[in-house]
């Protein structure tokens, strides 16, 4: 009666894939293989943040080009009269290319840190592995990046020909790293999205701390203030904090000046992989009965 | 063949009531805060223990065991708050059982909604894509069936509209084709064959018919007995989270109605918490549908029956029924001193009955005040003598059921439209009516 149906079945092969539902094992294992089956479903989700950010306004995308535009002007002005060094690079394409790395961060961060609040409802009614959310929102956002990479080449372009401050900086090979890199952001965001999304399941108020936190964290991660400005004898302390080696090395790679070092850079991925997984284990601690307690 | 499908073992389920610990940073602060003045063993004062938590539990499912074979199609019943929902939660993974284990051998899709995760801005087309991804198809698979989701939804000229322009029951017709069309070896389904219209709830039947047909199975949980018989061999019954009964469809239906007729007898002798001069006491109630004989349902007639026993023959014997809701409103008043129909004399024990046109209530849980006056005297009055649950029925034939929070009483009604100001034609059936719809954020 439905070819289709005998066929699947016959590939699928009724008995191979078997469920086993039981109370909290395996502490230590994460699904990935679940969010492997549903690939489907994250291209689905990804293209559906894309729709509905970009198709119905106007102002969204123009957002994501104003906002790191108003930054720079601050931040600028702030250098100015603080007499902060930019490393000899131009004002306006230091802090572009810093915001570059850091506003993907946050953006990921703000979107995806309440996961499990903002869908309680869906995830009572359904379920798929719940990590394709975050990880889904984590993918849509590289349109806002992407959208940001392009003005930043146009201030780059601008720059580099009508300006005499040309010669002052250059982007080299090492640009090539630059999905390397964008990929690292990546790791670091989805992991501490994946805590906090499970931490503010608990704690609904840690929501409004995450905003000023994370505005914190950016005046520590080199955006402003370039790691060449700090004391020599405190530079260590940075490696606390992986977002400055990332900063440092997008504006070493686009820029060809930054303070960043093999090892800064290794310990930083050590440390965002670290979050990834251990975010992974809370985050999939918290789905399996996170909708008990909404 | 042998092997189970699914095999449930000494599943259980606890649920945690009231506040489980606190849940914003400021209430753990305050509390951290207020342990810290406090020695440990000293007695807790009003504040401080209202920020304990609280640690009272109930049990939504206990020990709860069965497997079904491939291509059954179990039905499973019971009241409500039985734990049924609570067991398809547990086997579609969205939440896990506190203990005992259950085991699905094959691809396991549940319909616990129509229309999960709809997007409204999204047009019917990616919706399909959407909805059917979250129920677990693969992209190829819905290219394979889109043609005949469409036509089975009956929105081919709407497909690329938005559905948050949709009718409701283009919404609702929509989202269950998609669900309709899913393969899965396993389908768990909660109570979806309630939407939609009468013909369209029809179509879905004959399809869950020919599911069954393709040796897929099913655990179907409904409140319709009808459709419960009509589709499954077997059924299971749960109660208060423990399984009753598993056997044969029409065995376990049978016996689900009459635990519900049953249940429905109160033995008030026992009661003490009376007032009145005791001269004549209410010893039994019980209500019952008038109508079908098993649930009292938004549109049943009902039937009171009260026992009393008195010291002597009763005189101008007056007997009251008030139904309240959960807030404490009276909804109803049966009073024979003033409907009538109770003779002036009365021998020393009997009983009296009352049946009343259809209550028209959403559905919900009532309450029942009893009193006995003779003459202007109270003889005897219990609060709370009884509880009811009145339960869903398709009042419009539209499959939409009004709920109890919106309002505490319906009745059938009739709305056409008018024609507009300016007399033009009126505008084209899509409505702009927007269905709730989940979302990811």
């Amino acid at each position: 009666m439905n070819p289709a149906f005998s066929s699947e079945r016959a590939v699928a092969g009724a008995g191979d894939y078997e469920v086993i539902i039981r109370p909290n094992t395996n502490w230590l294992r994460i699904d990935w293989r679940a969010v492997l089956e549903y690939r489907d479903l994250l291209y689905l989700l990804v293209r559906r943040e894309f729709v509905s950010k970009y198709q119905q306004t106007l102002l969204g995308p123009s957002w994501f080009v104003f906002q790191p535009l108003l930054s720079t002007f601050v931040f600028v002005i702030f250098q100015v009269v603080a007499k902060i060094s930019t490393d000899a690079l131009p004002p306006v394409l230091f802090n572009l290319c810093g915001l570059l790395a850091w506003n993907y961060f946050a953006t990921n961060l703000m979107a995806a840190s309440n996961t499990f609040t903002n869908n309680s409802q869906l995830f009572g009614k359904v379920y798929f592995p719940r990590m394709i959310v975050p990880l889904s929102l984590v993918i849509s956002n590289l349109a806002a990046f992407g959208l940001q990479f392009l003005m930043f080449l146009g201030f780059f372009g601008y720059y580099k020909i009508f300006t005499s401050h040309g010669h002052t900086f250059a982007m080299g090979w090492s640009a090539l790293f630059l999905p390397l890199l964008v990929l690292h952001v990546g790791v670091l965001s989805l992991g501490v999205s994946l805590w906090m999304s499970a931490l503010t399941s608990k704690y609904r108020d840690l929501w409004h701390l995450l905003q000023f936190i994370t505005q914190l964290w950016m005046f520590g991660s080199a955006v402003i203030i370039p790691l060449s400005a700090v004391p020599a004898r405190w530079q260590w302390a940075a490696n606390f904090n992986p977002m400055v080696a990332v900063v440092e090395s997008y504006r070493y790679c686009l820029l060809g000046r930054g303070t960043v070092t093999v090892a800064s850079i290794l310990i930083s991925a050590a440390i965002s992989i670290l979050a990834l997984i251990s975010g992974a284990l809370i985050f999939q601690r918290t789905e399996r009965t996170f909708i008990d307690t909404v | 063949m042998s092997r189970p499908i699914i095999e449930v073992s000494h599943l259980s389920k606890r649920y945690t009531l009231g506040s489980i610990g606190a849940t914003t940073i400021r209430d753990e602060w305050a509390r951290l805060w207020s342990n810290l003045w406090r020695p440990p063993d000293g007695k807790a004062d009003g504040a401080s223990a209202r920020l304990e938590p609280e640690t009272k539990s109930f049990w939504a499912l206990r020990d709860i065991s069965f497997s079904v074979l491939p291509g059954e199609i179990v039905g499973l019943v019971g009241r409500n708050g039985a734990g049924k929902s609570t067991l398809l939660k547990i086997l579609s993974r969205i939440t896990e059982p506190s203990s005992g284990q259950a085991v699905l051998r094959g691809r396991v899709t549940s319909l616990l909604e129509v229309g999960t995760g709809f997007h409204p801005d999204l047009p019917g087309r990616e919706n399909i894509y959407l909805n059917g991804a979250m129920l677990g198809m693969k992209t190829a698979e819905i290219n394979r069936k889109f043609d005949e989701i469409v036509e089975f939804a009956e929105i081919r000229d709407f497909i690329d509209t938005p559905v948050k322009r949709y009718s409701s029951g283009m919404y609702v017709r929509l989202a269950f084709a998609v669900a309709a069309h899913l393969e899965p070896e396993i389908l768990l389904v909660d109570e979806v064959l309630a939407v939609g219209d009468a013909a369209f709830q029809k179509k879905c039947l004959g399809k869950m018919g020919d599911v069954a047909k393709q040796g897929r199975t099913v655990l179907l949980v409904s409140h319709n007995m009808a459709s419960i018989l009509a589709l499954c061999e077997r059924a299971v019954l749960l109660g208060e989270g423990k399984l009753l009964d598993d056997g044969p469809a029409g065995d376990v239906v049978q016996k689900y109605l009459q635990a519900m007729a049953s249940k429905e007898v109160v033995d008030l002798r026992s009661r003490q918490d009376r007032q009145g001069d005791g001269e004549a006491r209410l010893t039994s109630f019980r209500i019952e549908s008038e109508d079908s004989g098993d649930l009292i349902r938004s549109t049943s007639r009902i039937r009171l029956t009260l026992g009393y026993n008195g010291s002597r023959p009763l005189k101008f014997a007056r007997f009251m029924v008030a139904i309240h809701d959960f807030r404490n409103t009276a909804i109803f008043l049966f009073d024979s001193g003033a409907a009538g129909g109770v003779p002036e004399q009365m021998p020393r024990e009997g009983f009296v009955t009352c049946v009343t046109d259809p209550i028209n209530l959403t559905p919900g849980r009532c309450y029942v005040n009893l009193a006995i006056f003779r003459g202007n005297s109270m003889s005897d009055h219990i609060e709370h003598a009884a509880t009811f649950d009145v339960e869903a029925d398709d009042v419009y034939g539209t499959g939409k059921v009004p709920q109890r929070e919106e309002a505490l009483c319906l009745l059938r009604q009739k709305w056409s439209f008018l024609g507009s100001e300016d007399d033009s034609p009126a505008e084209p059936k899509i409505s702009s009516e927007t269905p709730a719809a989940a979302g990811v954020r």
